[in-house]
């Protein structure tokens, strides 16, 4: 863990306006520049900056509504897909403002993988699944596909677990296998970023466990941003987290600093279970 | 006790439960009235001889029991009366007469009685006296020579239909296609000798060809109308009946069971593989089940693309607002617009103006004759597939609306592009809705008869809209249709008693057609449910 940079300038700041971040010396894979969001006359998201680290485990907290998912979901411009929704400031990934001009958001979502809170399989085969990036970038040669569906499906852990009916209907999978099938789906096309909207909300504990310790294998391959309702799951799988509060980011730092000793007080409040 | 009735619901059960039974029972008794209609005519009915005197006269009268009722008599008293299907129409006058019972003397069934069914005024009821076989007159023949005779007499009727539908069928098409290339050539002024002089000789071919099967013809008529026979009525009256006007010949008193059930089951063939006979009140109605089920393809093939592409429109791309709302209202009052209304507006959109242009474009040469300018096979089509347009345009756009919108989040998350998420993932699980669509329009159009009238149907089609010529498939042709049918036999027929049965038969034919039709698209359906049933989530 990462936890012994000077966070001293970031305690004086006030939530609205921080700007240093505690990754001097990481690899910033992702920068969010004084973004805002607003849905219709309501702002959802109020002046965020954040770097996310590569290749490192990354945890939105806070307490339901406070817009944790809606900033995920700016990561691969998926409120495109909300008439309402308008956006405003920068985000650079890869070193190209993904809101600028002439971005082709398909190409940027196959760059930025997403998993969602409840499992949503195609209702295809197994393979299928998979192979579905794949074939969207008109890749359809079957030892090629082959290759790729086995790599993603033991890049998953579900390898093993469904090696022989990958001709099966994917619904026919249990909540835990479908999510595991659905990061397959993702890391299929090779993205750099995997988002990670609550993953393991609709699973039961076991599966739970299982997603975690994929998590943890796959950071080492490729920059997770998690949002999660779950504290504990931050603590365990996080290198940073944020915690976010009403549309503000209050606070951004190593997890172990962010669970150990909070500089904000509302940080506190909520990690300590006073709200939320 | 009665309080608690009321309290625990069990009035609102029993009135729900009341309300399906009255349902399920208005349809099963509608069900069973059509087919014990229908389904009893083709069986052969006793011919029972009654020994009358009427007015102090003695008189014989012999025929089917039709139905019989309490009658008002001259006196005004009321008796009991039976209406008795005579048949020998061209000799009685009539096919049907009442008779009072209180004027039969004697009845029975006499086993020597001949059923005949003829081409032309209906069957003849008599006893077989003679038989002309090869122009030379048999006395006394058997019922088994009897059915020789007709049985070389149907051959031959088949040949000779063969020979003028098919053969000289196609040289008459072909010649026509010579005389429209020739008008076509005329009006480009192109009309060349050595054009002329190819299409005269293609024409003096064609006409040889068709010396040919004329020759043919008349040897066949020749020996259809050698034999012949004669037969004894009940009125003591004779009456030759040439063997080319036989179709079938039974005593029904003879019959065991074995036989009148073997004999069910050629008139239910006869009934769906043939061609109608006089006026459409005997024979078949293969023609109209032809005809029904083609225009149900057709339209098929023109509403599902159609609608499917305007509700992925509405649904998917259009901006919902304002407008998209008011198309919706429209659309789904289209679905309320009185039948008759789509066939006033298919007459003079599709048929007169579409029609006419068509002509007017492509088919020059064939005028002052319509084409395309007169009601037909492809504008009943079109008007149906307009008419049930709204149903598959609502149905496929509550599927497109039913799919999660996490799995187009998945898709989209994966770099797809809003047309490949539709394409690979929407439209598949929305494609059980569209089936739906398309059972709901195929129940509607199978049975619509009002608009057809106005834009291609007729009472008698002399050919199929499908045959050998090309291109095969005539869609500006006039088509035959069930449901018409049924209207034409039942209230327009000269014989509307005698064809009354028809109706019926052909009411439940209709209905199994469409269960038919329906059942397949089911079926279909259901394959694809079980194929996408994560909506069932």
């Amino acid at each position: 863990m990462m936890n012994e940079q000077s966070t001293e300038s970031i305690l004086a700041q006030s939530p609205r306006s921080q700007r240093i971040n505690p990754l001097d010396h990481e690899k910033i894979a992702i920068e969010v520049r004084n973004l805002d969001l607003y849905y219709g006359a309501k702002q959802a998201l109020f002046d965020i900056n954040l770097n996310i680290a590569d290749k490192k485990v990354t945890a939105f907290i806070g307490p339901s509504g406070c817009g944790k998912s809606t900033l995920l979901r700016c990561f691969n411009r998926m409120n495109d897909l909300v008439d309402i929704a308008r956006i405003e400031g920068e985000m650079h990934i890869g070193g190209r403002n993904i809101y600028g001009p002439g971005v082709d958001v398909a190409e940027l979502r196959r760059k930025v993988g997403m998993v969602f809170q409840k499992p949503n399989p195609f209702p295809k085969s197994i393979y299928e699944n998979v192979a579905y990036g794949l074939r969207l970038q008109g890749i359809n040669k079957r030892r090629l596909l082959d290759e790729v569906v086995e790599w993603a499906l033991k890049g998953a852990a579900l390898w093993d677990e469904v090696k022989d009916r990958l001709n099966d209907n994917a619904l026919g999978l249990s909540g835990g296998q479908q999510q595991r099938l659905v990061i397959a789906r993702s890391i299929a096309v090779q993205p750099e970023v995997l988002l990670l909207d609550e993953p393991a909300s609709a699973l039961d504990p076991i599966s739970t466990l299982k997603i975690e310790e994929l998590i943890h294998e796959l950071k080492n391959d490729y920059t997770i941003v998690i949002v999660t309702h779950n504290m504990q799951q931050a603590a365990r799988v996080s290198d940073y987290t944020a915690f976010m509060y009403m549309g503000d980011m209050v606070e951004f730092d190593a997890t172990d600093k962010i669970f150990t000793n909070p500089s904000q007080k509302k940080t506190e409040d909520y990690i300590t279970g006073r709200y939320g | 006790m009665n309080r608690k009735f009321f309290q625990g619901g069990n009035h609102w059960v029993w009135l729900n439960a009341g309300a399906v039974s009255i349902s399920i029972i208005m349809v099963v008794g509608l069900l069973l009235l059509i087919a014990v209609r229908g389904l009893s005519h083709f069986w052969p009915a006793q011919v029972h001889q009654f020994v009358l005197t009427q007015d102090g006269e003695q008189l014989i009268v012999a025929g089917e029991i039709h139905s019989e009722e309490e009658g008002e008599q001259r006196d005004g008293s009321y008796r009991r009366q039976y209406l008795i299907k005579q048949g020998n129409r061209d000799v009685f006058g009539a096919d049907f007469r009442w008779i009072n019972r209180a004027n039969i003397q004697r009845h029975h069934l006499p086993e020597d009685m001949v059923v005949l069914e003829r081409r032309e005024w209906g069957n003849l009821y008599g006893r077989l006296a003679r038989l002309q076989i090869d122009g030379e007159w048999l006395e006394s023949p058997s019922s088994t020579q009897l059915q020789q005779v007709i049985d070389r007499a149907l051959d031959l009727h088949d040949q000779i239909k063969d020979i003028e539908s098919d053969e000289i069928g196609a040289i008459n098409y072909q010649l026509e296609q010579l005389r429209l290339d020739e008008r076509r050539l005329e009006l480009e002024g192109e009309l060349t000798a050595e054009a002329l002089a190819r299409l005269e000789a293609e024409r003096a071919g064609l006409n040889q060809e068709f010396a040919g099967y004329q020759e043919q013809l008349t040897g066949l008529y020749q020996a259809i109308n050698r034999d012949a026979a004669e037969f004894t009525l009940v009125n003591g009256a004779q009456k030759q009946v040439q063997a080319a006007t036989m179709v079938r010949a039974y005593q029904p008193n003879a019959m065991t069971w074995v036989d009148k059930i073997g004999f069910y089951f050629i008139k239910i063939g006869e009934f769906i593989f043939d061609d109608p006979r006089e006026a459409n009140t005997e024979g078949g109605v293969f023609p109209a089940i032809f005809g029904t089920v083609l225009m149900v393809i057709l339209m098929a093939i023109v509403v599902t693309p159609l609608g499917v592409i305007a509700a992925i429109y509405l649904r998917e791309y259009a901006k919902q607002g304002f407008m998209t709302r008011l198309i919706r209202i429209a659309v789904n009052n289209l679905a309320g617009v009185p039948s008759i209304v789509y066939g006033v507006f298919g007459l003079g959109f599709f048929v007169y103006f579409l029609g006419g242009s068509i002509d007017d474009l492509f088919y020059a040469e064939a005028k002052p004759a319509p084409t395309f300018g007169t009601p037909g096979l492809f504008w009943a089509s079109l008007t149906l597939a307009l008419l049930t347009l709204p149903v598959v345009i609502v149905s496929t756009e509550e599927g497109l609306s039913r799919i999660p919108k996490s799995l187009r989040e998945g898709s989209l998350a994966l770099g797809a592009t809003k047309f490949e998420t539709l394409w690979r993932t929407v439209l598949p699980m929305a494609s059980p809705a569209m089936m739906t669509g398309l059972i709901l329009a195929v129940a509607r159009a199978a049975g619509e008869v009002a608009p057809l009238m106005l834009v291609g149907v007729v009472k008698l089609a002399p050919t199929l809209p499908l045959d050998f010529n090309a291109p095969f498939l005539h869609l500006d042709r006039k088509f035959m249709h069930l449901g018409f049918h049924i209207y034409d036999v039942g209230f327009q027929s000269p014989n509307v008693e005698a064809a009354r049965p028809l109706v019926y038969a052909t009411a439940l034919l209709l209905v199994l057609i469409i269960l038919l039709l329906n059942l397949a698209a089911i079926r279909i359906r259901n394959n694809l449910r079980e194929k996408y049933k994560s909506l069932e989530q």
